[in-house]
C-alpha cells in the first residue's frame, strides 16, 4: 500500500454510566455515529477489530449492524485492548489486503475497584488474603516513591484532577463534567495516600469507533486526511514496576513498557516529543499523568511540577494534554478508553473541539494507554 | 496462632523472609515460586523503606481475610539492601512518622488483632521499637 492509513470516521458513545443500554449497544451506537461521519454504510466495511474486556464478544454486534459476512476479529489485550484493535486494523490496511475497516471498542463495568484474584495473577493465595490485591494501593505506592524521588507535591496531583474536570465541561462524551475546585480536590478523604477520591478515575462504560482507510480511499470519500503515523503496542522490560507485585527489582520502578511504545512510535512517524501539538496520556490517577508525561518524553522526571504550576498543560499551554478530561472525567471503560484518546485527538484535528479545542490549528497528536500487567500502546496522528 | 502461608518465613527465632534466588541470573524475588528454577534463601530482616500507602478503606472479599471491622493500615515497599523489595505491613509507627528511607526490621503481626486463632503475616517496623 502506498501512502499512510487515515482515519476517515469517529464516533463514541457517551462515557459513564447508561443504565437500560449494553456495553455491546454502546459500542453498536459508536459505529453508527463513525459510519455516519464517514458517509458510508456498513456492507462498505471490509474488516473489523473489536475490543471489549468485559462486556462479552465484539462480534456479535454483526447482528445489529448487518449480516453482510466481514470479518470481524476480537481483541482481548487488558488495558491496551483497544490500542490493540486499532494497531491491526492498520496493519490489515498497510498490508494491501483491505481498504477499509473499523476498529471498535466498548465496555461496561461494575461499580468499584475492579476485583482481582490471586489466582487470575498467578499469585499465592495469602497475598489476596492479606489485602495486597488492590489496584489503588498500588498506584498509590507507586506515586509515593515517585514524589519522593523527583520532588512532585500532592498540590501537583490536584492540579491534574482539577485540570480534567474543568476540560470536561467542554466534552460532550465525557462523565463527570463539574469543575472541582484544587482545595476540595485536596481535602477529599483519602483513598489511598496520597490519592484523595477525587484522584482515580472510575471503572465505568462507553464505546468508541474508528474508520480506518487507506490513503487511497480516504481520498475518494472526500474526508480531510487524519494520517496514522505511528500505533505501536509494547510489553513491560526488566525491572519494571507493576500492580500486584509482592516483590520489585532493586533499582526497579524505573523502566517502563511505555518508554518502548513511545521510542518506537516517534522513531516511526520521524518526529520527536518537541513536535507534538497535543497528547492524551493514560491518567488512571492523577500520579499517572505526570509520570506519562516524562515517560512520553515530553519533559523530565520532576520538571512535571514547574509544568503544572505554569498551566503548561492546559488547553491554552503549549502542550495541552488530556484534553476532554482523560480518564480522571471519563471514566476507564477498559476496551473502549485508548479509542477514546484517538476519537479527541481526531476531533482536535479536524478543528471541531468547541470550547475545548486547542488553538494554533494543531498538526499533530499523541495518545498513550498503560495498565496491566505492564502494556502500553501509542499513536501519533498528523493532519 | 500460625503463618498466613506455608514457605514465607524461615524457622528461626527470629525468623527470616524466604526469597527465591533464581538459578541462571542470581536475580531475588519474593514470594519464592515453586519449581526449580529458584532456589530459597533467607533475605535480610532489616532494611529500609522505599514505599508506602495507607489502605483506607476495606479490600474487596473475597479474597481479603482481614477482620469485618476495618481499621487503615499501611502497607510498605522495603528494600533490603542488595536482594530485592518486597511488599509487607508496616507497623508500630503512626502513619504521619512515617518517612521514605527509614530503616526497618522485621516482624509478625496478626492479621485480626482482635480475634485468638488468626493468623500471622509479615509486618516490618521502625528498628528499636516504635519511633
Amino acid at each position: 500500500m502506498s501512502g499512510d492509513v487515515c482515519i476517515v470516521g469517529v464516533g463514541i458513545h457517551p462515557f459513564g454510566r447508561t443504565d437500560g443500554l449494553s456495553g455491546l449497544e454502546q459500542g453498536v451506537f459508536a459505529v453508527r455515529e463513525a459510519l455516519a461521519d464517514a458517509g458510508i454504510d456498513w456492507p462498505q466495511v471490509q474488516f473489523a477489530y473489536g475490543s471489549s474486556d468485559a462486556a462479552g464478544n465484539p462480534d456479535t454486534m454483526v447482528e445489529r449492524l448487518g449480516l453482510t459476512g466481514v470479518q470481524f476479529i476480537n481483541v482481548r489485550n487488558g488495558c491496551a485492548a483497544g490500542g490493540s484493535a486499532l494497531f491491526s486494523a492498520q496493519m490489515a490496511i498497510k498490508s494491501g489486503e483491505f481498504d477499509i475497516g473499523l476498529a471498535v471498542g466498548f465496555d461496561k463495568h461494575p461499580r468499584g475497584a475492579f476485583n482481582a484474584l490471586p489466582s487470575e495473577y498467578n499469585l499465592p493465595e495469602w497475598y489476596g488474603d492479606a489485602g495486597y490485591m488492590i489496584t489503588t494501593q498500588f498506584f498509590a505506592a507507586k506515586i509515593m516513591r515517585y514524589m519522593h524521588e523527583h520532588g512532585i507535591s500532592q498540590t501537583s496531583l490536584a492540579r491534574v484532577a482539577n485540570k480534567a474536570f474543568r476540560n470536561a465541561v467542554h466534552a460532550p462524551h465525557a462523565w463527570r463534567r463539574e469543575p472541582v475546585d484544587i482545595e476540595t480536590i485536596l481535602e477529599a478523604p483519602l483513598v489511598s495516600d496520597p490519592y484523595t477520591k477525587y484522584m482515580f478515575c472510575s471503572p465505568a462504560e462507553g464505546g468508541v469507533a474508528l474508520i480506518l482507510a487507506s490513503e487511497k480511499k480516504a481520498r475518494e470519500l472526500g474526508k480531510p486526511l487524519v494520517r496514522l503515523k505511528a500505533a505501536t503496542m509494547r510489553t513491560r522490560p526488566p525491572k519494571s514496576f507493576e500492580v500486584f507485585a509482592p516483590s520489585i527489582d532493586i533499582g526497579g520502578g524505573k523502566a517502563t513498557a511505555t518508554q518502548i511504545a513511545s521510542a518506537d512510535a516517534f522513531r516511526m512517524a520521524g518526529i520527536g516529543p518537541e513536535d507534538i501539538a497535543l497528547a492524551q496520556l493514560q491518567d488512571t490517577e492523577c500520579g499517572a499523568e505526570i509520570m506519562h508525561m516524562a515517560e512520553n518524553g515530553f519533559c523530565k522526571d520532576g520538571e512535571q511540577e514547574a509544568w503544572l504550576a505554569d498551566g503548561r498543560t492546559e488547553i491554552r499551554g503549549p502542550l495541552p494534554v488530556n484534553t476532554d478530561g482523560g480518564c480522571l472525567a471519563c471514566g476507564e471503560p477498559i476496551g473502549a478508553s485508548g479509542l477514546r484518546q484517538v476519537y479527541e485527538n481526531v476531533v482536535q484535528l479536524r478543528g471541531d473541539g468547541g470550547g475545548r479545542q486547542v488553538l494554533g490549528n494543531p498538526k499533530t497528536a499523541y495518545s498513550h494507554v498503560y495498565g496491566a500487567p505492564g502494556v502500553s500502546a501509542v499513536t501519533i496522528l498528523e493532519r | 496462632m500460625h503463618v498466613i502461608a506455608e514457605g514465607l518465613i524461615t524457622e528461626d527465632n527470629p525468623p527470616h523472609l524466604i526469597g527465591g534466588r533464581e538459578r541462571d541470573t542470581g536475580r531475588v524475588v519474593f514470594p519464592c515460586p515453586p519449581g526449580e528454577r529458584f532456589e530459597q534463601v533467607a533475605l535480610s530482616r532489616t532494611g529500609t523503606l522505599w514505599s508506602y500507602t495507607i489502605q483506607r478503606y476495606r479490600p474487596k472479599s473475597p479474597p481479603y481475610k482481614g477482620p469485618e471491622a476495618f481499621r487503615p493500615w499501611a502497607v510498605a515497599y522495603v528494600e533490603l539492601p542488595g536482594e530485592v523489595i518486597v511488599e509487607s505491613r508496616l507497623t508500630d509507627i503512626a502513619f504521619e512518622d512515617i518517612r521514605i528511607g527509614m530503616p526497618l526490621e522485621l516482624t509478625m503481626i496478626p492479621l485480626d488483632p482482635d480475634a485468638a486463632d488468626t493468623v500471622l503475616i509479615p509486618a516490618f517496623r521502625p528498628v528499636g521499637g516504635a519511633a
